[in-house]
């Protein structure tokens, strides 16, 4: 089995979020990357399903060459070779399209993204490749159950879940349950070095929105203190005060 | 020139983030001068479909289709960009629900359109270039977008726009756009609802609870204090890790992003990954025993205190409440 994995390359979810240039661009100075956490519980499955020889794992990243690191890491973890789109990751539409454009005859029995980057919070990629490559697309995915040509997913839906049958080859974007993350050993990350990370260039994609400023969100305004045995007061504020009781 | 809307039901009844994403699309027919046209897929009865007029549908379109009876993703999208095509919409919105999320980017690409999701606001409309906001970075921002295509994809977040009524019904139109074997990729088997409670990502009240309530076996207090208030129960990520509560209930950056219009934190320190998902809830109390804790910064109330002694008196005082109101 081929499964491709699709990451990126995000801010640390310590990281101060600031903008410059007049709010237009992400200010990126002392910024640490790191792996999509989703992405990590996405390659994890990856790697289970494909272990003793069942299968290899390509991991996709359109960005430049500062996401090395997080492409190695994704190495270390145990994909089997790499490769990166060089080219800023524009937009959703952008980055899927140039991932499509890479695995349309490549044959790939499986497409695994995570449910959103948590950066721009697009949950977008999988879908769009799903329509791109036309495949079936499941969003939201807890479980990932393969046998044969054939699989059985479980998908998040508000206040329950659906179980589904699909066929292979198809995309899933993947959310806690599929995996644990996986911890790179010294073995996988003295490979990493060594595996191939092949670097592409982007095909060109219509523009069809722009990124173009940013903000944060107002400041909350004072917090009203109350004592431990003030509950009634509390419960009567919140009706009259802040009305959502 | 129109506007479309998806009106996405759950097991054939309509939702609350439904009328919100209809609220929302008839305001955005309005900006634009034009009617607002609505599409259900799926066995909806007619009464709930004419109601969709309440919130500023002029029509609807109802695809009724046993084939159709549960949610299949590509073939969805199909009907929704036929019926774009059908009412010559220029904007077509839908809810950015679990569900959205599968159906928006499918039904953009098919109409060559750019897709804004998470959006929050109305979109901006000034000389002719189009913007929307929509949350970045894990609610720590906010991003806005320029749709420069001609046709235009919205997917609204859930508890982020005012449902508003009136009394107009809408006219039910039947459609039966041609359907294509090979959209029915997906099949569901099974779907499972946890009927008794609320759905946390659709929730105006939500009760929270982290490390500080010690272990699972006390998450009694937390439930009842749910109940009582009617709202959904959430948790931080160390307590869903650990297996104490689902995944499902788990909020914050790498969790759900939530905005209830009640967050209660209970034993919660209120780290930053924590906060991101939260923070645009519009009140917000903690209840916490160290006085210190980082969550005060963000809080409306705030009650320095052990959980185990606040709760249970909490849970007396909202009764009370709601005996007399
Ligand atoms: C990559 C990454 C992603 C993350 N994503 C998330 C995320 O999405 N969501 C999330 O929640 N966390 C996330 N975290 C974890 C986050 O950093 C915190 O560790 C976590 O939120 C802490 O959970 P907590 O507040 O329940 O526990 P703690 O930080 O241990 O806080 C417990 C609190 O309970 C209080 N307390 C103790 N006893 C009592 C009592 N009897 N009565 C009242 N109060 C009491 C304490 O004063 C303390 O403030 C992430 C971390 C990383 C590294």
């Amino acid at each position: 089995m081929k499964i491709l994995v699709c990451i990126s390359n995000v801010p640390d979810t310590t990281a101060k979020i600031s903008f410059s240039g007049d709010n237009t661009q992400f200010n990126t100075t002392g910024v640490q990357y790191i792996l999509n956490p989703y992405d990590e519980i996405a390659l994890a499955r990856a790697i289970e399903l494909t272990e003793n020889g069942k299968g290899t794992v390509t991991v996709i990243h359109v960005g430049d060459i500062n996401s090395e690191p997080t492409i190695r890491k994704a190495l270390a973890i145990g994909a089997d070779d790499a490769v990166r789109v060089n080219s800023a990751p524009r937009d959703a539409y952008f980055v899927s399209s140039q991932i499509a454009h890479y695995a349309k005859e490549k044959g790939f029995d499986l497409i695994l993204t995570g449910r959103e980057s948590i950066d721009y919070n697009g949950s977008q990629i999988a879908a769009m490749l799903g329509e791109l490559l036309n495949i079936p697309s499941i969003s939201i995915v807890k479980k990932i159950d393969i046998d044969g040509s054939k699989a059985n997913v479980v998908r998040e839906i508000e206040g329950g879940k659906e179980i589904l049958n699909v066929s292979l080859p198809f995309v899933a974007s993947c959310a806690e349950g599929v995996a644990e993350p996986k911890i790179p050993n010294m073995r996988g990350i003295m490979s990493a070095r060594t595996k191939t990370l092949d670097v592409i260039e982007a095909v060109s994609v219509d523009e069809l929105v722009k990124f173009t400023s940013y903000s944060v969100p107002a400041p909350r305004g004072s917090v009203t203190m109350l004592l431990d045995n003030e509950v009634e007061k509390l419960v009567n504020l919140l009706h009259t005060e802040a009305k959502v009781i | 020139m129109s506007v479309l809307v998806y009106v996405e039901n759950a097991g054939g009844k309509f939702k609350k983030s439904t009328f919100e994403v209809v609220s929302y699309a008839a305001a955005v027919s309005k900006q634009l001068n034009t009617d607002l046209i609505a599409i259900s897929i799926g066995n909806v009865e007619q009464s709930d479909l004419s109601n969709i007029g309440n919130y500023g549908a002029k029509k609807i379109l109802n695809v009724s289709n046993d084939q159709l009876k549960t949610f299949v993703n590509q073939a969805y999208a199909s009907i929704i960009a036929e019926a774009a095509k059908k009412e010559s919409a220029s904007v077509v919105i839908l809810s950015n629900s679990f569900t959205g999320k599968g159906l928006s980017p499918r039904v953009a690409v098919k109409l060559g359109a750019g897709l804004v999701d998470a959006a929050v606001e109305l979109p901006k409309i000034e000389n002719n270039v189009f913007t929307v906001k929509r949350t970045a970075f894990s609610g720590k921002a906010f991003a806005t977008v320029e749709l420069t295509s001609a046709i235009k994809v919205i997917a609204l977040n859930p508890n982020s726009y005012q449902i508003n009524e009136s009394n107009d019904v809408a006219v039910v139109e039947n459609f039966a756009p041609e359907l294509n074997d090979s959209d029915f990729g997906t099949m569901v088997s099974e779907i499972v609802r946890a009927s008794d409670k609320i759905a946390l990502p659709d929730a105006e009240l939500v009760v929270s609870a982290g490390r500080g309530m010690k272990g699972p076996e006390n998450w009694a207090m937390i439930e009842e204090l749910a109940k009582t208030l009617g709202a959904a129960t959430a948790c931080s990520k160390p307590i869903s890790d650990a297996g104490w509560r689902p995944h499902e209930e788990h909020v914050g950056q790498t969790g759900i992003a939530v905005s209830p219009n009640l967050y209660i934190a209970i034993g919660i320190s209120g780290a930053i990954q924590h906060l991101a998902g939260v923070s645009s809830s519009k009140t917000i109390v903690v209840i916490n025993k160290d006085p210190e804790a980082p969550f005060f910064k963000v809080a409306d109330y705030g009650i320095v205190g052990d959980a185990f002694d606040v709760v249970p008196k909490l849970i007396d005082a909202v009764k009370a409440y709601k005996a007399h109101s």
